[in-house]
Formats: structure tokens, C-alpha cells, sequence
């Protein structure tokens, strides 16, 4: 391993080669917003959220999947990332049914807190009010389909922490959902351990347990983190 | 038969508008009216395929006025489909915020909408005729109406959090204990609030001792009444108890009635001219069997209120009724609001000395063991029920509710058929005669419907009066924003 410096927003920073612009701002200070990726989880890029301008290249690149490099120039800031941002979060509002006055997540919701963070006072875009269902059928937890935004945070989770692969994506594009096994009821599945990393996991209200009520749902990001970290470092010597 | 319409009417497209029409005869004599209420499409559909959990939250935004009484009423139909009783604390916090929540509404509809008619005058100047013009003119008895209302409110935010936490009532009981702290606090409030109230009734009562005519025609007609009264001895109630149902010379046609059975005693009819559905008495028919709810009915269904102040008002206001002391004049609503809220006072500061007020144990697990509920609570309009039906994973499937702005809705015709025949006479070229509009408004303001044209405005209700002719051809139009 060794550590190249590159400068980001113009500041001068120091980072592991292998490791990404996201973690290099995050070892800085420097806040990016992301929404797919989560600590202790592989990132996927998919979101885009987390798009920043490096110097030299004409593509908006990912932070949360691109590997610093020596003297590379970034800015995670500038008027244009803002506007896209702002089009990404009105973007994945006008998609599904999110009517965060009576959502189990309101006050404790990633996409919100971003809407805030962008200043989305409004949505430019028609909304689509696709009509969802959920499933209830789990005996601990529920999956609303109108608040999910498709990170997939949720299957990584089961993946790679849990490692049940109980969830994962059916359909593509506009038709894509998350499904459990076979697309069978949750309440059915035969892999499900019951964990609930999925709805620590979870950015929104999509993923609850059973019973929340308004605002009630308070999610454990985090403790994915913390799973993993203790894992890899052996802190429980199994 | 064909008959002339004067219509005052709640236009569809202006939101917030309450729309009357005036149907006149041949004659040019009014042969009926209309109050159209326009709010509350689509609302129950709104909640299918929801999960149980969700349902307070979700009914108490989508019916914004009074969303104390809804998070109440939902968190008892989740509590009947837990098949759960609630822990002794969770039920008595629970009324504590239905008596907050009666405190305000009351103390909004009688000082802050109500109260400029009455100490202006019906006839003084409308732009003085509201909040500020009483300000003006009687600091005292509006400042002391002000802190009343918010009095009731601080109950509610005290409990509920700020801004009325929209799910603090769940099915199983309540989300969070009351704090030492906050129970000090209400009570000290308590001997205010209670004098306030006392001298608005000394107001009140020299008042209709002086204004016969108000009494006399705004919406005095005899008509059932139904509420809820207590499951011991059928005193006042406003969160839990039985159902009863007293005809206007006392009879009481139904007693003792569970509100899970309520289909049996009430059914829903649907007029084209308004989305909201008018529940009347089922074994007498529709239009019939139009009831009233709200502190009217309750007052005259109880046998007691059960706190002595309160008790001694409503011996005096029975007085005011019929020979078997039913008061019938939709008039007075507003002094049955006021007894209320005295009752409530004496309630509030019962309950705040209750050792159980301050016990952490206030919410009952629970899961889906039964797949209806039915959940009922007096609103401060009235007998509100929600009924429910869920899957075996708690998914709603099907939702009725029952709201007290519906069930008054056909006495509410009446009263403004009431004041028109009273006011229009024989004009073929009629003319919605000046004077009118103010009361028509303040008929309907006896009720105090839960639409947000009638809460919204400090000063005038936004109003739409359109009057029809025996053929429907329409004669006058009056409106006010
Ligand atoms: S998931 Fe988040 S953004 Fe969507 S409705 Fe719930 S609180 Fe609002
Ligand atoms: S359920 Fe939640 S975690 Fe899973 S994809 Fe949807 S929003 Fe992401
Ligand atoms: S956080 Fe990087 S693409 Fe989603």
C-alpha cells in the first residue's frame, strides 16, 4: 500500500492508494452526499448521487467507486453537481409514492434529509404514481414498494453481512423491484433469518418493522459497519 | 313538483367555500335547502392497502381539523383488532388528550368564530365582526378566550409533542409517558381556564335571556340525538362508553348499545349533491331518522356529567328545553360547548391527580388477532367511528368512517331551510336578501362543521348563496370570500 496525494475542492489530501475519492473526502472532512453506498457494504455506483468532477476528464465520475489517484483535482461541489443532484433526488420523488407526512420513516429518512440538503422545494417532474403494493407478510418486517428507491442497500446487506441472499432485484428499469427469493411473499421465504439488516439498511421507510408507526421507524445504518469491521478484525476470536 | 332553488351553496371548484342553495316553491317560499360539503373525497380509499399502524397517521392528516380525535379513534379500532385492553395509564392520557382537544375546539368555535356575532352583532360591520374587531372591543373576553384555546392546545402538544405528534396514540396505547413536569404545568393552568369559561357562560346566559329570536330560529326543530354515554349509569362520555339514541321528547330509543354494532342502528345515505355521506337512524329510515350529534346530543342524552360545576350548569341548561328537558335549538350548541368545556376543566385537573397519570407502562403489545375493529370516540363535533377490516397480516382492506360533520349534515339542511323560510318571503323576483349570508353562516357555525372554510377564517366563513326558482333556474347569487 502506498498513499498518493490528490486535492479536493482545493484542498490538499493525503489517501491510500486503494481507497476511494468518497473515503479520501470522508478521511478530510469533506461531506459528499450518497444514498446506494453505505460503510460495510461494496458500493455500487448506482445512484449517482455521489457524482464529483475530476480535472481532465469529461465525465462526471462516482466517488463512492472511483479510486483516487496521484494529483488528481476534485470538486464535489460546484454549481452543475448541485443542479444534477437536485434533478436525482426530484427525480427518485417523482418515481414512487412518497408522502413522508405519514411515513413510518419521516424525520429519520436519508432521502428527506437529502431533499433538504438540495434544497428540493418542489418537483419539477410529473409524477408517475405508479400503483404498489407491499408485502406485510413477513411476522417482523414489512417492504413498501412506494418508498423504495432500488439502492439495493437492502440486498447487499442480506448478502454479504448476513450472507442469506433472501432479497434481491426482479425486473429492470422503471419495472424493477425488490423481491424475496423466488418473488414470494417475505412471510414464505425460505432463506430469511429474520436478522432485520435489511431494514437497518434501508435509507427510507421502505423497509420497516411491523407495527411502526408514523415516524416511528429509526433505521441502524451503522451497525453494518460495525458488523463487518468486527469481523474482518476478528474482535469476537471465533 | 317542480319548485324554485335559492342556492347558497359551497362551489366545488373554489376550495374552502361553503355552498348553500335555497330551492324555492311556486309561491316563492323556500320548499328546502342545501348545505353542500365538498371535503373528504376519496378519503377512505386513500387508506386501503395501508397497514394498520399507519392508519392513525394517515387519518389524522387527510382530516386535518380535528386530528386529535382521529389518531383516537384509529388507535381504538387497532386496539379492538390486537383484541388488546390498553394499560390503566395509556387510557387516561388518552382522554386527557381528547378533553385538551375538546378544550380548543370549543374555546376556537365559541370565542374566535362565534363570539364577534354574538357581542357584535349580527348586523355590525363585517370587517369589524371577527377576532380583532372583539379585540378591540372587548379585550378581556377575547384575550381570555385565546388563552383558553391555548390551554386545551398545550394539553395536546404537552402529550402528543409539537405540532400533535400525528401517531401518539397506537394501537396497544400511547407512544410515550407523561412527565412529572408536564402534569405540574397543566394543572396550574387549570384555575384559570375553568374562570374563563365560567364567566363566558354568565355572558352566555344573559344573552339568550335576551335574544329569544336567535333561539327561536336557528335550527330549532326536533330531531333524534345520538352520542356516547358512559358504560356506569350513562353519564357524559367522550372517549369510550355506549351508544344511546333519545328522541327530541326524551325517549330513549336505543341504550346501552355496542359501538361494534353500530350498522345495526345507523345507516349511511349518499346525496348526489354532496360527497359526504348522511348517516341517519336506521329503524326510522332516511331522511326521518336525522340525528344530531355533537355537545347538544351529548348533553341531552347523559344522565349527569359527574363533576359537580359542571353538573349544576347542565340542571340550568335543561331548563331552557322542552318539558322533559331536551333543549332542541341548535342555538344552543354553543352552550353546551361551553358546559363541556367546564366539564372537561374539572375532568383534566381529576385525571392529573390520578396515580396512574404518571406510570411508564403505557403501551400494550399487540398483533393482528382479530380482523375488524371498530374504534369510537366523541370528537368535539361529535360521535366519531372508524371501522377497519384487515388482512391476516394487518393490511387494510376496507375502512368506513363515520364523521359527526355527516351525521349533523341533514340537521344542518334544516337549519338553513330554517333561517331562509324565515327570511325569504314570497319574492318571485327574489333576492338573497342582505343579512342573510351572516345568518346562514352563523346557523351553520352552530355546529361547527369540520370543513376548512369554517375553522380557516377568523373573520367570515367564504361563502357561496345561490337561490333557485321552482324550475331550477337560478334567481341570486351571493358570494363571499
Ligand atoms: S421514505 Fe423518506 S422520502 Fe419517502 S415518504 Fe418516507 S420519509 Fe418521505
Ligand atoms: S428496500 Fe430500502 S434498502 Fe432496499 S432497495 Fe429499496 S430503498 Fe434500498
Ligand atoms: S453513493 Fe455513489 S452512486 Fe450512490
Amino acid at each position: 500500500m502506498s498513499v498518493v496525494t490528490l486535492t479536493i475542492n482545493g484542498q490538499d489530501v493525503s489517501a491510500r492508494d486503494d481507497a476511494t475519492v468518497l473515503q479520501a473526502a470522508r478521511e478530510a472532512g469533506i461531506h459528499i452526499p450518497v444514498l446506494c453506498y453505505l460503510e460495510g457494504l461494496s458500493a455500487v455506483g448506482a445512484c449517482r448521487l455521489c457524482l464529483v468532477e475530476v480535472a481532465g476528464v469529461n465525465r462526471l465520475l462516482p466517488a463512492c467507486t472511483t479510486r483516487v489517484q496521484e494529483g488528481m483535482e476534485v470538486h464535489t461541489d460546484t454549481p452543475r453537481l448541485q443542479t444534477y443532484r437536485r434533478h436525482i433526488i426530484e427525480l427518485l420523488f417523482a418515481e414512487r409514492n412518497h408522502v413522508c407526512a405519514v411515513c413510518v420513516a419521516n424525520g429519520n429518512c436519508e432521502l428527506q434529509s437529502l431533499a433538504i440538503e438540495v434544497g428540493m422545494d418542489h418537483v419539477r417532474y410529473d409524477y408517475v404514481f405508479p400503483s404498489l403494493g407491499m408485502d406485510l407478510t413477513h411476522e417482523r418486517f414489512g417492504l413498501d414498494h412506494n418508498r423504495c428507491i432500488l439502492c439495493t442497500r437492502c440486498v447487499r446487506a442480506c448478502d454479504e453481512i448476513e450472507g442469506a441472499h433472501t432479497l434481491d432485484v426482479l425486473g429492470r428499469g422503471a419495472k424493477a423491484r425488490i423481491v424475496t427469493d423466488l418473488n414470494m411473499p417475505w412471510g414464505e421465504s425460505p432463506t430469511c433469518t429474520s436478522c432485520g439488516k435489511c431494514a437497518m439498511a434501508c435509507p427510507t421507510g421502505a423497509i420497516f418493522k411491523q407495527g411502526s408507526t408514523v415516524a416511528e421507524m429509526v433505521h441502524h445504518p451503522e451497525k453494518l459497519a460495525f458488523l463487518k469491521t468486527a469481523r474482518e478484525r476478528r474482535e469476537w476470536r471465533v | 313538483m317542480t319548485t324554485r332553488r335559492v342556492v347558497i351553496d359551497p362551489v366545488t371548484r373554489i376550495e374552502g367555500h361553503a355552498k348553500i342553495s335555497i330551492f324555492l316553491d311556486e309561491d316563492g317560499e323556500v320548499r328546502d335547502a342545501q348545505f353542500h360539503v365538498t371535503e373528504f373525497r376519496g378519503f377512505e380509499k386513500f387508506c386501503e392497502g395501508r397497514p394498520l399502524a399507519e392508519m392513525a397517521g394517515i387519518t389524522a392528516r387527510v382530516c386535518g381539523i380535528c386530528p386529535v380525535s382521529h389518531i383516537l379513534a384509529s388507535a381504538k379500532a387497532g386496539d379492538d383488532i390486537f383484541a388488546v385492553d390498553i394499560p390503566p395509564a395509556a387510557e387516561k392520557l388518552r382522554r386527557l388528550m381528547n378533553l385538551g382537544q375538546i378544550v380548543q375546539s370549543h374555546a376556537l368555535s365559541f370565542f374566535h368564530l362565534s363570539s364577534p356575532d354574538l357581542l357584535l352583532g349580527f348586523d355590525s360591520d363585517p370587517a369589524q365582526r371577527n377576532l380583532f374587531g372583539l379585540i378591540a372591543q372587548h379585550p378581556e373576553f377575547a384575550r381570555g378566550g385565546i388563552r383558553l384555546r391555548q390551554f386545551g392546545q398545550e394539553i395536546i402538544e404537552l402529550l402528543g409533542g409539537r405540532k400533535i405528534h400525528p401517531a401518539w396514540a397506537v394501537p396497544g396505547g400511547v407512544r410515550e409517558p407523561l412527565a412529572p413536569e408536564k402534569r405540574d404545568h397543566i394543572l396550574s393552568r387549570v384555575p384559570e381556564a375553568r374562570q374563563t369559561v365560567l364567566d363566558a357562560l354568565a355572558f352566555f346566559k344573559r344573552y339568550i335571556a335576551e335574544h329569544r329570536e336567535e333561539v327561536e330560529h336557528f335550527g330549532n326543530f326536533p330531531t333524534l340525538f345520538l352520542g356516547l354515554v358512559s358504560k356506569d349509569g350513562a353519564q357524559w362520555e367522550h372517549y369510550d362508553g355506549y351508544l344511546r339514541v333519545m328522541d327530541s321528547e326524551g325517549n330513549i330509543l336505543v341504550d346501552g348499545h355496542d359501538p361494534r354494532r353500530y350498522t345495526e342502528i345507523i345507516g349511511e345515505a349518499v346525496e348526489p349533491h354532496s360527497y359526504l355521506k348522511s348517516p341517519y337512524f336506521k329503524p326510522w329510515g332516511y331522511p326521518e331518522g336525522a340525528y344530531r350529534v355533537g355537545p347538544l346530543a351529548r348533553l341531552n342524552l347523559c344522565t349527569r356529567i359527574g363533576t359537580p360545576l359542571a353538573d349544576a350548569e347542565l340542571a340550568e341548561f335543561r331548563q331552557h328545553g322542552n318539558a322533559r328537558g331536551v333543549v332542541l335549538s341548535s342555538f344552543m350548541y354553543h352552550y353546551a360547548r361551553l358546559i363541556e368545556i367546564l366539564a372537561a376543566t374539572e375532568r383534566i385537573e381529576l385525571l392529573l391527580h390520578d396515580p396512574d397519570i404518571l406510570s411508564p407502562h403505557v403501551r400494550a403489545g399487540g398483533a393482528i388477532n382479530k380482523l375488524e375493529g371498530v374504534g369510537v370516540s366523541e370528537a368535539p363535533r361529535g360521535t366519531l367511528l372508524h371501522h377497519y377490516q384487515v388482512d391476516p397480516h394487518g393490511m387494510v382492506r376496507r375502512v368506513n368512517l363515520i364523521i359527526a360533520t355527516g351525521q349533523n349534515n341533514l340537521a344542518m339542511n334544516r337549519t338553513v331551510k330554517q333561517i331562509a323560510q324565515h327570511w325569504i318571503h314570497g319574492a318571485r323576483d327574489a333576492k338573497i336578501p342582505e343579512g342573510l349570508l351572516n345568518r346562514v353562516e352563523a346557523g351553520i357555525r352552530a355546529f361547527d362543521p369540520c370543513l376548512s372554510c369554517s375553522t380557516h377564517a377568523v373573520g367570515q366563513m367564504p361563502l357561496i348563496v345561490r337561490l333557485f326558482d321552482a324550475h331550477g333556474q337560478l334567481l341570486d347569487e351571493v358570494r363571499r370570500d
